[in-house]
């Protein structure tokens, strides 16, 4: 780590409970740390977590900004900690709030994994087909272009960003969130899939699916992954209106 | 207590862990699957450039089959792999390719005519086939004689993890994520399951199966500088190394990969270099042609990492603050090939470094430096997957040493792997767990769940007032420091003493929080002399490797020795308190190859000591092939080397324009 003694003080406040200790009472706490070039959440948690509170927990992966593990508010906004840099925050001043929407389980952590796969179990989210493939044999053509397009959708990462942003998901515990519907958007384009705008009508043509959005979109201004999800969700809410 | 049965149990949710439980869902089987995290965040997500696979599609990838395939693996591994292994992968990989198009992976497709493409730095435009469009494109990668590596933009492990795991919850997998594997259940040299740890209240469980399979990955954590996620510890490892019985192979085989960013360790895909991008030095000069003048930047990984480090230190590093690191030009493959095919390698490089890697110019280069990357080393397993000592113990992907890989992977080759091995030896699992009954007493199993509940509770008493994480940190930057790129024996012998060392200082701890419960500190207090044991074997099997292979590299033992080190390291921990590993070899014998040992095509050319077993094998093959009656490649392969595959895997693939052929 280079040295220098111009480097600043920042101070990162993070939000303290374990609701399995019944001793324990939610609470915030300040750590001072010196901010080096460079410097994430990640970088900095670490630090706090090696050096200062070994008891301190948070949930980080890839630390690339490719797994989706460490969503958290920060600052009031939620965001993946490990791309942001805290030299974005002029008065040195973080606080560090556990992603809402989701089982919160202690400190920093959340539980993301069951409900994210809850939510790929009830919309069906795999190809469904009456084709058997002969794994010996030339695989099926695809545009290139088709191929393409469901690609930007295949980008999500279930960083439950788009759920802590949303309004809706706070009156509708059920929705199904942009995660959701970008899903279903993503399957229905996807040349392998063989179902129907009726099949898909029958996952989200409620409100808790695609007639539940307010069109707020909270979830595109914050999306890390840049999904187009005003677009998607619109052009999947179309689709399902024309259903009989 | 808590006991938990199922048929067929496997530890690990990445894509070796997830394909397995699918082969094993497909017999009836009720399966588990045990992850650290939520299974579509484990580190098969990470891989970024792609799948190796000869399908032959593209023009660039014209005259590949699993001939070709199979020879740049087994050069690529410097001879180390298991042939007959390596037959099994190259056979299944177009199947495995071909079902997770089924499934829906959006792989990038051929599009029509002419497209322009970056080739030793210069443009130049190649024609695809009309029969080939629409068909499962291939980008270049190191160490490959044709375009193989097919890819989903640079996401490639994300779209394969996350179409697998959807498969798996399709299938009715259960999964128990938050789980951590902590000990091997075994009797009478037998593998009954696992004790785990609940990571969000600490409660202690034994999962008990027919079948166990470990599938947890790679060990890159004990390394200071590594492109690895931070759950990459190799616990899953190190727990079959503690049954005593279960053996691991060539741990010191790491491989070290050329283009991670500077300072964050953060992966920048191989695929950078195989769609045209260069390294470049203090001057900007292009260098590596001049280290190999035929494969340049796209030598394997563990060339080109040494060439780097051997560019350095003639004075040709950039200076940092992080110290003296290369560049890595991409910007010469221009905005529009960027944004569409290597935009994670953009949004990377723009969010932890703030260089835009398009824009033209030095304005784009990005800093890199070779870091550890990926672990050749793992549970030594059977070609079926099976430990070659526990019974009921298998093993996939990275965690293995199955041993496609010998002492270097290809890039391109592991998630490939990870997949195909899944369909492989999850076969051979499943069809353990099928035919398998359950024959084991709770006593025992209450007993394995007793000594860890004991363990745990040792490890909470500790009162010598050391910190765990000062020992974690000593041993990664040992590691980093003296088994590193290039090793030596003084430095390995320091590193295996003071590793040593720091294995006793971890009873010399002190844990803050007392909890049984959701206890971070406690979770390292056990994490990290696993860790240490794993470390030591790596270093003590570099000490004793008196000879350079792959990515093991000895600067006082420079050359490859194929007379004395044609041989897998095999380690075991005989006794709990042992401080060290106990190292025997498995000899790999040249009269069984296919392919006998000679130079790769690549790296030095003086640096081989031969064995004449290798000339010897040579000449049996030319005999062997002029008494056959046919030119057909697959009698031929049959004739010298012959393997099996479960099911419909070993039928032929079909390729454009050849069929079966």
């Amino acid at each position: 780590m280079p040295e220098n003694e111009n480097y600043r003080e920042i101070e990162i406040t993070v939000f303290r409970y374990n609701p399995q200790d019944k001793e324990s009472e939610p609470t915030f706490q300040t750590f001072t740390l010196t901010e080096t070039p460079g410097m994430t959440l990640y970088i900095a948690l670490i630090q706090i977590w090696s050096t200062m509170d070994h008891d301190l927990s948070f949930d980080f992966v890839c630390r690339a900004g490719i797994c989706g593990s460490c969503s958290m508010v920060v600052n009031g906004r939620p965001r993946l900690a490990c791309k942001t840099r805290t030299n974005e925050f002029e008065d040195g001043k973080i606080t560090l709030l556990p992603l809402p929407a989701f089982k919160h389980i202690k400190d920093l952590s959340v539980d993301t994994g069951n409900w994210m796969n809850e939510m790929s179990k009830q919309l069906e989210s795999w190809i469904h087909t009456q084709e058997e493939t002969d794994l010996s044999r030339i695989e099926k053509p695809v545009d290139p272009e088709v191929a393409d397009e469901v690609f930007e959708l295949d980008r999500c990462i279930e960083c439950g960003i788009c759920l802590a942003s949303c309004s809706t998901k706070i009156m509708r515990p059920d929705f199904v969130g942009a995660v959701g519907l970008n899903r279903v958007t993503r399957f229905s384009i996807d040349p392998h899939d063989q179902r129907t705008d009726e099949d898909f009508y029958e996952l989200v043509g409620d409100e808790n699916g695609v007639f539940g959005c307010m069109s707020l979109m909270g979830c595109e201004d914050h999306c890390p992954k840049n999904l187009p999800l005003q677009t998607r969700i619109a052009y999947m809410r179309r689709k399902m209106v024309k259903v009989k | 207590m808590k006991i938990i049965y199922t048929d067929a149990l496997i530890v690990g949710g990445g894509l070796a862990g997830l394909r397995s439980a699918i082969a094993a869902r497909d017999k009836g089987l009720d399966t588990i699957v045990l992850s650290m995290v939520p299974v579509k965040r484990s580190h098969s997500a990470a891989a970024q450039g792609g799948m190796q696979a000869s399908l032959a599609n593209s023009i660039m990838g014209e005259g590949d089959n699993e001939d070709v395939h199979f020879a740049d693996t087994v050069k690529g591994s410097d001879w180390g792999c298991d042939q007959k292994v390596a037959r099994m992968f190259v056979t299944t990989a177009p199947k495995a390719i071909r079902e997770l198009a089924a499934w829906g992976v959006p792989w990038s497709r051929i599009g029509k005519g002419d497209r322009t493409v970056v080739m030793n730095g210069k443009q130049e435009t190649i024609t695809e086939r009309e029969e080939a469009y629409g068909l499962i494109n291939a980008r270049d990668f190191g160490g490959t004689k044709k375009w193989r590596t097919c890819y989903t933009s640079d996401a490639t492990g994300h779209t394969m993890l996350y179409a697998v795991a959807n498969e798996a919850l399709k299938r009715d997998v259960i999964i128990h994520d938050k789980k951590e594997a902590i000990s091997i259940i075994h009797d009478h040299g037998v593998c009954y399951g696992v004790v785990v740890r609940d990571l969000i209240n600490g409660e202690l469980i034994a999962y008990v199966a027919r079948g166990t399979m470990i599938a947890t990955g790679g060990y890159g954590r004990i390394y200071k500088q590594s492109t690895n996620a931070i759950i990459c510890k190799g616990i899953g490892t190190a727990i079959a190394l503690e049954t005593g019985i279960a053996e691991l192979g060539n741990m010191e085989a790491v491989q070290f990969h050329p283009t991670p960013i500077v300072p964050s360790g953060i992966l920048l895909t191989e695929g950078c270099r195989g769609d045209g991008g260069v390294l470049r030095d203090k001057d900007g000069y292009r260098f590596m042609p001049d280290y190999e003048p035929e494969k340049k930047e796209l030598a394997s990984r563990d060339v080109v990492s040494r060439r780097m480090i051997e560019h350095i230190r003639k004075g040709k590093g950039v200076k940092s603050p992080y110290g003296d690191h290369l560049w890595l030009d991409i910007s010469i493959l221009g905005r529009e090939h960027i944004e569409k095919n290597l935009r994670d390698v953009q949004d990377i490089a723009i969010s932890f470094n703030g260089i835009d890697p398009a824009d033209e110019g030095e304005k784009g280069w990005m800093p890199v430096l070779p870091m550890q990357h990926y672990s050749m080393g793992g549970i030594r397993v059977k070609p079926t997957g099976e430990s070659t000592t526990m019974q009921g113990l298998f093993c996939a992907g990275e965690a293995a040493c199955w041993d496609l890989h010998g002492f270097n992977r290809l890039g391109g080759n592991s998630v490939s792997e990870a997949v195909v091995s899944g369909m492989i030896v999850g076969e051979y699992f499943a069809k353990y767990c099928q035919e398998t009954h359950l024959n084991t007493n709770t006593s025992v199993i209450e007993g394995h769940l007793e000594a860890q509940v004991n363990y745990l509770q040792e490890i909470l008493s500790y009162d010598g007032g050391l910190n765990i994480f000062d020992i974690k940190d000593e041993m990664r930057t040992i590691m980093q420091e003296k088994v590193g790129i290039f090793r030596n024996g003084d430095d390995l012998l320091d590193a295996v003493h003071r590793l040593e060392e720091l294995l006793k200082k971890t009873k010399e701890i002190t844990v803050e929080s007392k909890s049984m419960g959701n206890n971070p500190g406690l979770n390292e207090a056990y994490r990290v002399p696993k860790m240490l044991k794993l470390a030591l074997c790596a270093a003590k099997g570099a000490l004793q490797r008196t000879e350079s292979r792959g990515a093991h590299y000895r600067e006082d033992y420079p050359k490859r020795d194929d007379m004395h080190w044609l041989k897998r390291t095999i380690t075991t921990w005989r006794d709990p308190e042992d401080t060290l590993p106990t190292i025997h070899y498995e000899e790999i014998d040249i009269m069984e190859m296919e392919l006998p040992p000679a130079f790769r095509g690549y790296g030095r050319k003086d640096s081989l000591i031969e064995n004449p077993l290798s000339a010897q094998r040579e000449a049996e093959i030319e005999e062997i092939k002029k008494t056959l009656d046919t030119v057909d490649r697959f009698t031929v392969q049959e004739a010298l080397l012959e393997y099996e595959l479960p099911g419909n895997l070993k039928h032929k693939n079909e390729r454009v324009g050849v069929g079966y052929a």
